[in-house]
């Protein structure tokens, strides 16, 4: 990427730049959206809420005095009678990787102000984050039909059911919530709120494409944690 | 090879340039500032009662939201320590007073002062007060953002507060919320009150979240023309990295509250072992308790010097304003205050060394404990040496201020009783740990919160509080905080257990009574004197000496704006432009003795202003 304009100003490569830019005036990270930075810094701190919760789940499942169940068992789904370990999550898994794929996309064609490719673009997202919390509840709803709750599981310890349904879950939450921006945003995208640079309806600042690559950052970080979470729930 | 030494050349060449201007007189380019990198905000304006002053979104008006608001909820913490302090001077004065209500109180008086009190004071209070106009910004960067960020806060101390009124009471587990008793039988509060206690406190975060990212973000990219980062007032740089520690350490309690909240109603094991009662075993089982004390320590020691930077900063402004002098060693004190913030993420377990961890353990958190006492006296040495020949004004402020350093050296100083494993573990859970940290972490940091409001008043109101009034303040507060706590210390030394509703007839207990009843009277005293304050700010607010612009010659910038108090953008039409640091007083050559922030280069030649 190169370096944004800013007169009277000259970037230097390397740490040297680096250290020019945070000894400089006005802004530390030259041309960067005040919104883009707060949601990098945003995503810091949920990075140390997931890491609590993996953390306390090592904690948890090294400390148990019953035997942990065998994801390969435990996760499998039949498909003609056949039990394939880790099919669904195989499919949820690519669902939302592909969803991050579409996402960058969207951003890529906000920036060239191509309204229609943008919103098309978004609303495949949201509906790739749909399936995927779709398939998140069938997985869920499956569970629990064999017993397993967050208080007891048949399978082996009961903090399995604990931390399965709660980090799961947590997770689940945040690509709600992108679900939902994701629909508000191809809409806003879809109506031309962008190029028009119509206010927000309640923040009262006005529109630009830059909040698709906000929202765009968030959902690849929720992709992001997804792959942690399938690593150490389904493949340990 | 040459790259670099060319470089460095041109660096030469630019800085003999500025300072040969600085000698023969005007330059052209002397007073030359970078233009504007991003264009100007874009402000929503208030225009009715209720979006200027209740849902308003300018960070001053915010600020004084939170700082009403803690306070009250302040009152009610020390309300609860009058209560508590009744029990332990005199047993039995109080009918209503249980046992199950002295725990409560405890422990809703710990979780209010630490978090609801203090933290929401100086991050949410002093932090939007002060950094946009510190640094020059016309607002906050999200206004939104910041005002919801209040209203999470209100709705976060109406959860608390609620608990009061359900049936059980408030949780009464102690302010550490230890598992597995405080969600089992017998604790009191282990219903209704435990569950709005985790909610109250995910609520907190997930509003001081949204306000924290507005200070970082403030702080980082909205800075004025010229404002560089080792030019901000060291206020500006304790609050912004409290605002790190925050950002860092909250989702750990988070995360704790949400899975003890869980253990609550939905009956998981995170953090139950399999617990025997009456005979018969509970359906827990399996989780480890510890790991509760890991992820809330982990929050609670950052949360120690998320109180502590902010003061830090804010007392070096004040004593740097009323002695006229530079801050001694600025660069060192900004350093000292990222350092303490990145040190204070590794040392937590050194509230756990009686949980039972391997010696190992203890020994590295002792260890980085101890190593935390470094920048910490290099702040003190600092602070001293900037008093050192300064041309003190002994008024109230300095009086706080002095009183600050005074305390929190004594408080520091049992720091280091208290971080060593071997002698925490006889005086842990005594009198002592209770001397310690009230020294350090509530006296202290109360005496900064009193010296900036008699410092930062006039800007807020344009009037000066009442100095007489702020005096007797003073040493009623100061004294009778010695008279609280330094007894205390005596009591740890002989035993007397801490979190102890009655100390009953044990015979080393009753040789303390004289002590525990003059510490009670003491109590009740400093709180008393509290009101003083706001029966002063009540008086000044309307008859107050009218401050005018920039009442006590500071050169920062929260002082330059065209009307006091500043309106709403702050600046009026033009933005400042910053040439210096936050410090220049008593320059020598100069016509005063302080130069503020936006005064040009061409306009102070031939002084000894530092170069910044």
């Amino acid at each position: 990427m190169s370096d944004p304009k800013i007169e009277g100003y000259v970037f230097k490569p390397g740490f040297k730049g680096m250290a020019q830019d945070t000894g400089s005036d006005q802004t530390m990270f030259k041309g960067v959206h005040w919104g883009k930075a707060m949601m990098w810094i945003f995503l810091l701190s949920d990075t140390f809420i997931f890491s609590c919760f993996l953390i306390s789940y090592m904690k948890g499942r090294g400390s148990t005095l019953v035997e942990w169940p065998n994801p390969s068992e435990v996760f499998a789904l039949d498909a003609f009678g056949v039990p394939v370990p880790l099919l669904l999550i195989a499919i949820m898994t690519f669902v939302l990787i592909t969803s991050s794929g579409t996402m960058a996309l969207a951003v890529k064609y906000g920036y060239e102000k191509n309204r229609k490719m943008c919103g098309w673009l978004i609303l495949a997202t949201a509906i790739g984050g749909l399936t995927f919390v779709g398939m998140q509840a069938f997985e869920w709803s499956k569970l629990i039909h064999e017993g397993v709750r967050p208080w007891e599981n048949p399978f082996g310890a009961k903090q399995f059911g604990s931390f399965f349904f709660m980090i799961t879950g947590f997770h689940g939450t945040h690509v709600s919530i992108g679900v939902i921006f994701l629909f508000i945003y191809a809409y806003k995208t879809f109506a031309g709120h962008y190029d028009e640079r119509k206010r927000g309806w309640f923040t009262t600042m006005k529109g630009d494409y830059v909040e698709i690559e906000i929202l765009g950052l968030y959902w690849h970080f929720v992709d992001l944690v997804w792959v942690f979470i399938f690593a150490f729930f389904y493949l340990w | 090879m040459s790259e670099d030494f060319k470089d460095n050349k041109t660096i030469q060449a630019q800085s003999s340039e500025t300072i040969s201007g600085g000698g023969s007189g005007v330059s052209p380019d002397i007073d030359h500032v970078r233009p504007a990198e991003v264009e100007e905000q874009d402000l929503y304006h208030g225009h009715s009662f209720i979006t200027k002053w209740i849902f308003c979104q300018d960070a001053k008006v915010i600020g004084v939201q939170y700082f009403l608001l803690a306070t009250f909820t302040g009152i009610i913490g020390l309300i609860l320590s009058w209560l508590m302090r009744l029990q332990l001077g005199f047993p039995g004065a109080a009918s209503f007073m249980t046992a199950e209500h002295y725990y409560q109180f405890v422990t809703m008086h710990g979780m209010i002062m630490v978090v609801y009190f203090l933290t929401a004071l100086f991050l949410g209070g002093f932090g939007n007060y002060l950094i946009p106009l510190m640094v020059g910004a016309r607002d906050m960067v999200f206004p939104y953002l910041n005002m919801v960020s209040f209203w999470m806060f209100f709705i976060a101390v109406g959860v608390l507060l609620a608990s009061f009124f359900v049936p059980g009471g408030p949780t009464g587990a102690g302010w550490t919320l230890y598992p597995p008793q405080t969600i089992l039988e017998g604790t009191p509060g282990s219903g209704m009150g435990i569950l709005l206690m985790c909610l109250s406190l995910i609520l907190f975060v997930a509003g001081f979240t949204m306000g924290g990212l507005n200070y970082l973000i403030t702080v980082l990219q909205a800075r004025t023309r010229g404002m560089t980062l080792m030019r901000m007032p060291l206020t500006v740089w304790g609050i912004f990295t409290a605002t790190v520690l925050a950002m860092l350490a909250f989702p750990a309690l988070l995360v704790g509250a949400l899975m003890m909240s869980l253990d609550k109603i939905l009956g998981t094991s995170f953090f139950m072992p399999t617990i025997l009662k009456a005979g018969e075993v509970l359906e827990y089982g399996g989780g480890s308790p510890i790991l509760f004390q890991h992820l809330f320590w982990f929050f609670g020691h950052p949360e120690v010097y998320i109180v502590a930077l902010p003061a830090f900063g804010i007392i070096s402004d004040l004593i740097s304003v009323h002695s006229r002098k530079n801050i001694f060693g600025y660069r060192m004190m900004v350093w000292a205050i990222v350092g303490i913030g990145g040190l204070s993420f590794f040392v937590w377990a050194h509230h756990m060394y009686v949980s039972g961890m391997n010696p190992w353990f203890g020994f590295f958190f002792a260890t980085t404990t101890l190593i935390i006492a470094v920048p910490t006296a290099m702040k003190v040495y600092n602070w001293i040496l900037t008093l050192w020949r300064g041309n003190i004004r002994m008024n109230t402020v300095m009086l706080w201020c002095l009183g600050f350093i005074v305390t929190f050296v004594n408080g520091g100083i049992t720091g280091i009783f208290l971080g060593n494993v071997t002698v925490d573990v006889p005086l842990s859970d005594t009198y002592f740990v209770i001397a310690h940290f009230h020294m350090v972490m509530g006296i202290a940091p109360l005496m900064v919160i009193m010296g900036a409001v008699y410092h930062w008043f006039p800007l807020v109101a344009g009037r000066f509080l009442d100095e007489k009034l702020g005096k007797w303040h003073f040493w009623a507060t100061f004294l009778g905080a010695y008279s609280i706590y330094f007894p205390m210390h005596y009591l740890g030394f002989i035993g007397v257990p801490r979190r102890y509703f009655e100390m009953y007839d044990s015979p080393y207990v009753a040789s303390a009574t004289g002590m525990n009843e003059f510490i009670s009277l003491a109590a009740f005293l400093v709180g008393a004197a509290q009101f003083i304050l706001i029966f002063n700010i009540i008086k000044t607010l309307k008859t107050g000496k009218p401050a005018g612009s920039n009442p006590w010659k500071a050169c920062s910038l929260e002082w330059l704006t065209p009307t006091v108090p500043p309106e709403h953008g702050n600046w009026g039409d033009r933005l400042p432009v910053v040439h210096r640091w936050a410090y220049d007083y008593s320059v020598p050559g100069a016509k005063e003795d302080f130069i503020t922030q936006t005064t040009p280069p061409s306009e102070v030649v031939n002084t000894g202003v530092e170069k910044t």
